[in-house]
């Protein structure tokens, strides 16, 4: 937020000049308003084996992340381009494989590859779109440099963050609004709504198709996201149980009879999808939804196998896969990625340990990871033994000196690490990126860990106007 | 509207609607036990039997006194029908249709609950059940506001009333059917004090002593009570009442879905019923066997309705 110098960075100004005006006391008492507005709204999220009375909510930060229009725009180019380039990607994987052929990519990475879904191989999706929803993670390590840290190309998770931290945001400080020229984020569900109807299935009739959202219930800890999506975009919200194959389409249990849905964007792991045809203990599924999607009775979004775009071994060929498919070198960095599958690379990870952030390459949440300058000396040498039993499992990254945004804390606002996760929708004739995203916060001060379950927090983010 | 959401909605009202009148039986009882102290066990025995949940309460007490009663009947999570449990059970159904309320409806609930929760964490202690009273009475007042306030009149509207209502009809048999024979005509010391207490008891259990008062000038008398709980036209917790009220959501259903089912003759056939019958008709076959088949009819018609419109696979 601020300068060399000291001085307050451009995009904020206006906004340092404003929270001038508000003591600490005030400010305090606003971020407990805030939690207030989050409980009785019902923001929660599960945790996994509770009751319902430890509902949790997520820490939210009343100091707002500010982006320049000028700095968005450069983000936006970015991110079209590699979820473009995605998307031709997994059209390829998942028919010629040129890629391969033209030997960009071993052969090994897609053969051996978990996410990669054998019955996907030949089956066009809808209008060509794999990845309806993308969630593009980013770091910020300077003033013009973005990395890009995980393409979230399965079921990404915390839109209903970026929209409901903005309507807290709105009721909280309405003033605030007037003073800086902030790009809305309220447009996303019937962005979301219309980018799923316009990838309809050749079964679909009417001029309405009708969608659902799938979730796998109550109890998940993303609920609260799945009911809000459904609600503002006026989608059925369903469960596995609801739904059952009926004359070769996918349909809902209403009151009155079974009516098939055109679209069904799920919040369900592929794995759990379909207990024909993959998981059979899976009761969070459809048994047989598979067979009817590759006859074109229903439009699955994100569409199953997207899981091989966005594992952390491919990502460290992203930039030939964006050169691959688009033809130009990537916008957006790319994390300086070593694959310890690879000899020289697993070598140099093992001299490097205390230097180096370790990840699964499956793993996600943040669980399973090695911070190496963050880890004692009795950590790292645990974490060795496991790398060398199995260094295929593993990539590793230098740590980023990634920027700092201030939060509000008891002794006053206080520098902490964010990432930001901005939300693409892809529909056959454009893809959108909402002005805003989510800004996770590693409470934590010096931590570089942003995810809910490992208790990091969220602000609202603003894109300023031109 | 899916199956599944109609039935978390029936049931999330007619959850709201038990907690509200359990808290009002635990209120008339503690009214009772307050004034006769004597009586206290007896009335609070009634009372537990009247909730439903007399062989939930002996598994854990031996006898029936006035604070682990009170705390068995508003909190206690051995009884899955205390008032928080049920509101809690309310919650859990309102989150798993949150699409289908509004955010305002939404909001009430879960406010209600977050209260309640706040309001009965520890054992109720004497002196602040008039609050708890309060409280319970104002969040229903809440829910029912929002969901007349903000709703479509629609399907979603159609099966909350539902709810409401077969759940309200069949309290109210209960309460009849508990203290049938406080009304017996037959009961020979007519107008003894004990008998006033104990109408008294019945009316402030469906908070009709002051509207009773009103139609029938403070002249207690068992067959009027009788009368005014079950054939009355205005009393909204009236058996008469609830019948109507069903048989109009039941009818806005048909008109919604242009779909005739069995529940619909069910209804009307239980409402035209009540509408042959006078209060004396009733005593002459039996007050007693008249309650114990109308809660039987009651709930076949429940089970119909989650049958007619796929509330389960």
């Amino acid at each position: 937020m601020h300068d060399e110098a000291g001085a307050p960075r451009e995009p904020y100004e206006e906004y340092t000049r404003w929270l001038s005006d508000y003591t600490p006391a005030e400010l305090a008492r606003k971020s407990r308003e805030a939690e207030t507005f989050f409980r009785r709204t019902g923001i929660t999220f599960n945790v996994y084996g509770a009751r319902d009375a430890d509902e949790r909510l997520i820490p939210f930060d009343i100091v707002p992340r500010v982006i320049s229009a000028r700095e968005w725009a450069r983000l936006e180019r970015g991110i079209e381009q590699r979820v473009r380039a995605i998307n031709a990607f997994l059209h390829d994987i998942y028919h010629k494989q040129e890629i391969i052929k033209a030997g960009r990519l071993p052969l090994n990475l897609i053969a051996n590859n978990d996410a990669f879904l054998a019955k996907m191989i030949g089956v066009s999706p809808p209008g060509g779109v794999y990845t309806h929803i993308v969630g593009t993670d980013l770091v910020r390590t300077g003033p013009n440099d973005f990395y890009v840290l995980e393409d979230n190309a399965r079921t990404p998770s915390g839109v209903s963050y970026m929209i409901e931290n903005r309507e807290t945001m709105l009721r909280m400080f309405p003033e605030l609004f007037s003073r800086v020229p902030v790009q809305s984020v309220g447009d996303y569900p019937v962005n979301l709504r219309r980018a799923l109807a316009r990838s309809a299935p050749p079964a679909s009739r009417g001029a309405r198709p009708v969608i659902a959202v799938l979730t796998p219930g109550i109890h998940n800890s993303a609920y609260f996201e799945h009911a809000f999506l459904a609600d503002q975009m006026g989608a059925a919200l369903v469960e596995g149980h609801d739904l059952r194959v009926v004359d070769g389409r996918i349909a809902m249990r209403t009151t009155q009879g079974f009516t098939p849905i055109d679209v069904l964007y799920r919040r369900v792991d592929d794995d759990y999808l379909d207990p024909l045809n993959f998981r059979a203990d899976s009761v969070l599924g459809v048994p047989g939804i598979m067979d009817v999607y590759r006859a074109g009775g229903i439009t699955i979004a994100n569409a199953p196998g997207t899981g091989v775009a966005d594992d952390k071994a491919i990502y460290s060929y992203m930039p030939e896969i964006i050169e691959f498919y688009t033809g130009k070198p990537p916008i957006l960095k790319n994390v300086p990625t070593w694959r310890c599958a690879e000899a020289d690379a697993l070598k140099y990870v093992l001299e490097h340990l205390d230097e180096l952030v370790v990840k699964e390459v499956h793993g996600s949440g943040g669980y399973g990871m090695l911070v190496g300058p963050a880890a004692s000396k009795k950590e790292i040498a645990a974490f060795r033994k496991k790398l060398e039993a199995k260094p295929a499992n593993y990539i590793a990254q230098p740590t980023l000196a990634l920027s700092t945004v201030p939060v509000l804390t008891k002794s006053g606002l206080s520098p902490r690490h964010v990432d930001l996760r901005p939300f693409v929708l892809v529909s056959p004739d454009r893809i959108n990126i909402t002005p805003g995203g989510l800004t996770r916060v590693a409470m934590k001060k010096g931590s570089l860990v942003v995810n809910s379950s490992q208790g990091g927090g969220t602000k609202d983010t603003w894109i300023l106007e031109d | 509207m899916l199956g599944r959401h109609a039935c978390g909605l029936y049931w999330m009202f007619r959850q709201l609607e038990r907690a509200e009148n359990t808290a009002r039986l635990v209120e008339a009882g503690f009214r009772m036990a307050l004034t006769r102290s004597v009586s206290a066990e007896g009335e609070w025995e009634s009372i537990i039997t009247t909730a439903g949940c007399r062989q939930a309460f002996l598994e854990v007490h031996d006898s029936f006194e006035t604070a682990p009663v009170i705390d068995f009947m508003m909190r206690s999570a051995d009884n899955p029908a205390s008032v928080l449990t049920l509101f809690e059970n309310a919650r859990r159904n309102a989150r798993q249709v949150r699409t289908s309320l509004t955010r305002d409806v939404w909001e009430a609930v879960n406010e209600g609950w977050m209260t309640l929760r706040e309001l009965l964490r520890r054992p109720v202690k004497i002196a602040e059940l008039p609050a708890i009273m309060t409280a319970i009475r104002q969040q229903s007042a809440l829910v029912r506001g929002q969901l007349y306030g903000t709703m479509l009149q629609d399907d979603i509207f159609a099966y909350a009333r539902l709810g409401t209502f077969v759940e309200r009809a069949d309290n109210t048999a209960r309460l009849l059917d508990v203290k049938y024979y406080v009304l017996l005509p037959a009961t020979s010391y007519v107008g003894s004090e004990l008998d006033n207490v104990q109408w008294e008891t019945v009316l402030r259990s469906v908070s009709a002593d002051r509207s009773y008062t009103w139609l029938h000038g403070g002249d207690n008398d068992p067959s009027e009570i009788a009368d005014f709980l079950i054939l009355d036209r205005h009393m909204p917790r009236s058996l008469y009442y609830c019948c109507c009220e069903i048989v109009d959501n039941l009818a806005s259903l048909e008109r919604e879905y242009h779909m005739r089912k069995p529940c619909h003759d069910m209804a009307e056939e239980g409402q035209a019923r009540l509408n042959r019958l006078s209060i004396d008709d009733i005593f002459a076959a039996g007050l007693h066997e008249f309650i114990t088949d109308f809660l039987s009819r009651n709930n076949a018609l429940g089970r119909q309705i989650e049958t007619d419109y796929r509330f389960y696979e």
